[in-house]
């Protein structure tokens, strides 16, 4: 019993302790260290117009007009909800899915005027993991070039040439898919002539 | 399948063969008692100063001595979250306001983390504050690894020593792992992680206004100091519900890659510390080898299953060469998320950058097999060795009753006793994961909470029994598990899959300590060499594996078929 009791003193104590070090100390000191090193990153890599934040360069946001690019697909709460993250979760075999697809299909061959024939890339029609996938496949938005160019009164090729400007290669050359930030892509679209 | 996926999957394989004898030694000067190491001039006094102030006099334990001061720390620590859940609403860096957790979801939650599992039944950035996190939470995932390193420290002093009745001290294997290992590792992962893109701030929610007018609310929060111990630890608990296929979470291809070695890491260098502890260092590579093909096995079967589309979308136009995309990020791509989703569960991290419920029925049947086994590919922190250490005794007795001669392992006789402990260990996981799957399969409770129909539902709640046993913490996240039921039983799954485990391999420990060693001659088994790796692969297909077969059949095996028939629930 006596020495039930000084084990108890001691987990209590290593309690203290460590908390103290590891949920005091330790992420205080790593916030000081990437607020002075890395500020723009460590506050959620903010993108501002004018003074205001327009959202995150890591995160999806909704686009629907014609004259910008369109995003994946999102579970996240209504829809690219940045606190409520979370995909689908439906399965292969979940007719809901199915039906949500089919519905998507149609709609991403209406509105880019795509011939039924044409093959629509995996990423335009599935929701992503997190709901907050910033990015598409360069394919993706190759296919809306199109329409954006028309809703804009621009050249084609010109956005063409854009959207290949902001194709991300893979990490180091060989980590990870090629994409494109959607957001990026759009703030570019808004500040060309 | 393409060239990019082959090369990046020898990278990750070529750079964890490469860290592991680094980290195997780093390991040894951590778990030696007194020893030194690079970082003992500035952090030494640190640790005597714990040893001090809380009354450790660094004696050496038995078994028994070394479990109960286990079981009681674990317990303190506990309760300690459970107090912090329920009183958030009353504690510190609550911007967000959110109210207390329910006594249920304060019970998963709290045993989840103790646990080593992180299942997580709530939505992080919807319900628990930055107090909550850092402090309730990101404590458990330093702690709970450093204590399923430290029994990995204790079995395998109990394999080396001879005649010796203990096998070392919990507070001290505790506090060295933790201060030496853990925290300096974590300092820098998680510089790296905030220079890729991950956040670290107190701040409250962002309201940001979208190009087209929309409003957006960006959570915010201290996550790198949490996300660097999370994979380290192979917790695995999110700091966002996205957990790391969150692109705060996980960024960009660079950051996911180092995640998945990280997880790796400490738990392939322990098979370099065995080897070294039991001077047989062929020993430590064969069981690296059984782990590194068991690993192969299921990255790329699983690879192969994802980078197949669904072809029911195929039908509807989609472009099969995308492969099936459902719950995938486009950073990350087919290959990358196949391989997050084998990592994760070989090791019992739980983490997850693609939603693996919404894999493929054989893509998905990869992940949920190899928590079932028992994450003892590579595995968890110290979790992953003993659990291997305990197969590799079945297989030693195995191949004993073949020849038929006293099986030995490492000069040491096998009885009765340690076969006894080493398949009550096995049977705990099956009993656990088939029983309250077939509970909940059976009760409109357990079937309510499905997200999806037919045998894909039932893979949903296979998989959560199977993740809270095994400790593992993944899901198949369509599940809706806060509620009562789910958040009590799973909260025994949990329990009883870590200490009703522990306590057996303690039980070994005790046991393998006491023996003699004899020498080696002629007659001994030997623990090392490609028919040994092949005999460790066989015993853990067949006793850990078939168990599971009939219900993997009803699941995904099922699935699978109906999909290709065109069925849809």
């Amino acid at each position: 019993m006596k020495n039930g009791l000084q084990q108890l003193k001691i987990s209590l104590l290593v309690s203290l302790l460590t908390l103290i070090l590891l949920c005091g100390i330790y992420p205080a000191a790593i916030w000081g260290l990437s607020q002075a090193l890395f500020p723009a990153k460590a506050n959620g890599s903010l993108i501002e117009r004018e003074g205001k934040a327009v959202g995150s360069e890591l995160l999806g946001q909704n686009f629907a007009a014609e004259k910008y690019f369109h995003p994946r697909p999102s579970a996240a709460g209504n829809g690219y909800d940045a606190a409520n993250s979370s995909g689908s979760n439906l399965g292969p075999t979940s007719q809901k899915q199915f039906d949500a697809v089919k519905e998507r299909v149609a709609a991403y061959r209406k509105e880019n005027g795509l011939a039924a024939n044409v093959l629509i890339p995996a990423d335009a029609v599935t929701a992503s993991g997190s709901g907050l996938d910033p990015e598409i496949s360069p394919a993706n938005a190759l296919l809306q070039a199109d329409r954006v160019a028309r809703a804009r009164g621009l050249a084609a090729p010109r956005i063409v040439a854009l959207i290949r400007n902001h194709i991300r290669g893979r990490s180091l050359g060989v980590l990870g898919d090629p994409g494109v930030n959607v957001l990026m892509l759009n703030l570019a679209l808004d500040g060309m002539k | 399948m393409d060239m990019f996926g082959c090369i990046q999957l020898l990278l990750f394989l070529l750079i964890l063969l490469l860290l592991t004898k680094p980290m195997g030694l780093y390991l040894l000067q951590v778990l030696t008692p007194g020893g030194k190491n690079i970082l003992s001039p500035i952090l030494g006094p640190l640790e005597r100063i714990f040893y001090r102030f809380c009354g450790v006099d660094e004696k050496e334990q038995d078994w028994k001595g070394y479990a109960s001061s286990m079981l009681l720390f674990s317990l303190v620590g506990t309760l300690i979250t459970y107090l912090i859940l329920r009183a958030q609403h009353l504690l510190p860096l609550n911007p967000q306001k959110f109210a207390a957790a329910t006594p249920d979801l304060a019970f998963n939650t709290a045993v989840s983390f103790a646990t080593n599992t992180n299942w997580q039944s709530y939505v992080g950035e919807t319900t628990l504050s930055y107090f909550s996190q850092m402090v309730g939470l990101a404590w458990h995932n330093f702690m709970s690894a450093a204590v399923g390193i430290a029994i990995a420290a204790a079995l395998v002093r109990g394999i080396a020593r001879a005649s010796a009745r203990t096998l070392g001290n919990f507070w001290v294997d505790l506090i060295r792992t933790t201060l030496y290992l853990l925290l300096p590792m974590c300092v820098v992962y998680a510089l790296f992680l905030v220079s890729q893109g991950m956040i670290q701030n107190f701040s409250a929610y962002t309201a940001a206004i979208g190009l087209e007018g929309g409003s957006q609310t960006i959570a915010q929060g201290p996550m790198a100091s949490q996300v660097a111990i999370k994979m380290l630890g192979t917790n695995g608990g999110g700091f966002m519900n996205a957990n790391a296929a969150h692109p705060f979470e996980n960024p960009n291809a660079l950051s996911n890659f180092v995640q998945m070695l990280s997880i790796f890491l400490i738990p392939s260098g322990l098979t370099y510390y065995l080897g070294r502890m039991v001077k047989n260092q062929k020993h430590g590579w064969s069981v690296w080898a059984a782990m590194a093909i068991l690993f192969l096995a299921g990255t790329l079967v699983c690879w192969w299953a994802e980078a197949h589309p669904n072809h029911l979308l195929s039908t509807l136009g989609v472009d099969p060469a995308g492969g099936n995309m459902e719950g995938k990020e486009v950073r990350f791509g087919i290959f990358n998320s196949a391989l997050f989703a084998t990592v994760t569960t070989d090791a019992s991290c739980g983490a997850v950058n693609a939603m693996h419920d919404s894999f493929t029925p054989l893509g998905g049947l990869v992940p949920l097999f190899n928590i079932q086994l028992g994450e003892l590919i590579f595995g968890g922190v110290g979790a992953g060795l003993y659990a291997m250490i305990v197969y590799v005794v079945l297989s030693v007795f195995i191949a004993g009753l073949m020849v038929g001669r006293t099986p030995e392992y490492l000069g040491k006789k096998i009885e009765a006793f340690d076969v006894k402990v080493a398949v009550l260990y096995a049977l705990v996981g099956a009993f656990s994961i088939l029983g309250f799957s077939a509970w909940a399969a059976a009760t409109k409770w357990g079937t309510a909470a499905l997200n999806n129909a037919g045998p894909h539902g039932f893979s949903e709640l296979l998989y959560a029994f199977s993740s809270g046993t095994g400790n593992n913490g993944s899901a198949f996240a369509g599940i809706g598990a806060n509620n009562p039921w789910y958040n009590t039983t799973l909260g025994f799954a949990m329990l009883i899959g870590r200490f009703l485990m522990i306590i057996p391999v303690l039980a070994l420990a005790g046991n393998l300590a006491k023996k003699k060693i004899a020498a080696a001659s002629a007659g001994s088994f030997p623990v090392s060499g490609i028919t040994f790796t092949m005999l460790i692969i066989g015993v853990i297909i067949i006793v850990g594996g078939l168990t599971f077969l009939p219900a993997l059949v009803m699941g995904p095996v099922v699935e699978h078929f109906l999909m290709l028939s065109g069925k849809l629930f």
